[in-house]
């Protein structure tokens, strides 16, 4: 599924990037340890953290990551939606707590 | 046939740069896309390199990451300045971390970085002198290429 359709259907917010949408959303993974994530993640996850420094960025950019999901509202720090937006790598916002986006990013991939 | 694939490049690193941390694993990443190293071999690097980063970011004053690839084998070798390393076996235990509480509430310092490097390479040495610093060499193996020795480089 195209993560502009993910953002769709589940409301998200589209803080930085906002021209990379088109890419397929394969999996997910959720994770504030980021080697956890560095190690574990997939091409073409969709990554759930409440992590907003711009270390995220580049474990996104390596793992070619299809987006960031910021949960409970966070928003990326100013150098993080910057280096974002120049590499394109999608930050979304939900006001909801991981648990509650996980469950609906799972079912929404997996009908 | 084409030729014998002989890369090699070294780039550095700057300790306590966190807001750089990853460039230098994002320049290994392209150029190995570049020379046509396969995607999982590119996904393993890419995870020690990272790793290897952030561990001359977190503790040394600097260091260096060497990007050496041939067609049997992917090479990185990373050099720091730092405090060195006590306990080699200590510290390649999963878990174990010496990381300050403002490198930990970034999501680094779980006791996964060298654990990680071991985990994705094929081969890895550690040396380390208190107080001088510490040199990991990592090899990722083109078994592929070391098996079928006929195919052309490209393959890798």
């Amino acid at each position: 599924m195209q993560l502009d359709e993910v953002i769709r259907t589940l409301g998200l917010a589209v803080s930085c990037a906002g021209s990379s949408l088109g890419r397929e959303v394969k999996g997910g993974y959720v994770g504030d340890l980021l080697s956890d994530v560095m190690a574990n993640s997939k091409e073409g996850d969709l990554w759930i953290t409440r992590q907003v420094h711009q270390n995220i960025v580049a474990v996104a950019s390596l793992k070619d990551l299809a987006g960031i999901v910021l949960i409970q509202g966070s928003e990326p720090a100013p150098d993080t939606a910057a280096k974002a937006n120049a590499e394109g790598i999608p930050i979304l916002v939900t006001d909801l707590p991981a648990f509650e986006i996980v469950g609906r990013i799972y079912k929404l991939i997996h009908p | 046939m084409g030729e014998a694939l002989n890369f090699e490049r070294s780039f550095d690193v700057e300790g306590g740069s966190f807001q750089n941390a990853g460039t230098v694993s994002g320049q290994i990443k392209a150029i190995l896309k570049d020379l046509g190293v396969s995607t999982d071999i590119v996904r393993r690097v890419a995870i020690i390199c990272y790793e290897s980063e952030i561990n001359i970011v977190s503790y040394a004053k600097r260091g260096t990451i060497t990007l050496a690839v041939t067609d049997e084998a992917v090479k990185i070798e990373t050099k720091d300045e730092g405090p060195g390393i006590p306990d080699i076996e200590l510290a390649m235990k999963e878990g174990y971390s010496t990381a300050s509480a403002a490198v930990r509430e970034m999501g680094f310092g779980a006791g996964m970085g060298l654990a990680n490097m071991k985990k994705y390479s094929d081969h890895l040495i550690i040396t380390s002198e208190l107080g001088v610093g510490t040199c990991v060499k990592m090899m990722v193996m083109n078994f592929q290429k070391i098996l079928h020795p006929d195919l052309p480089p490209i393959t890798l």
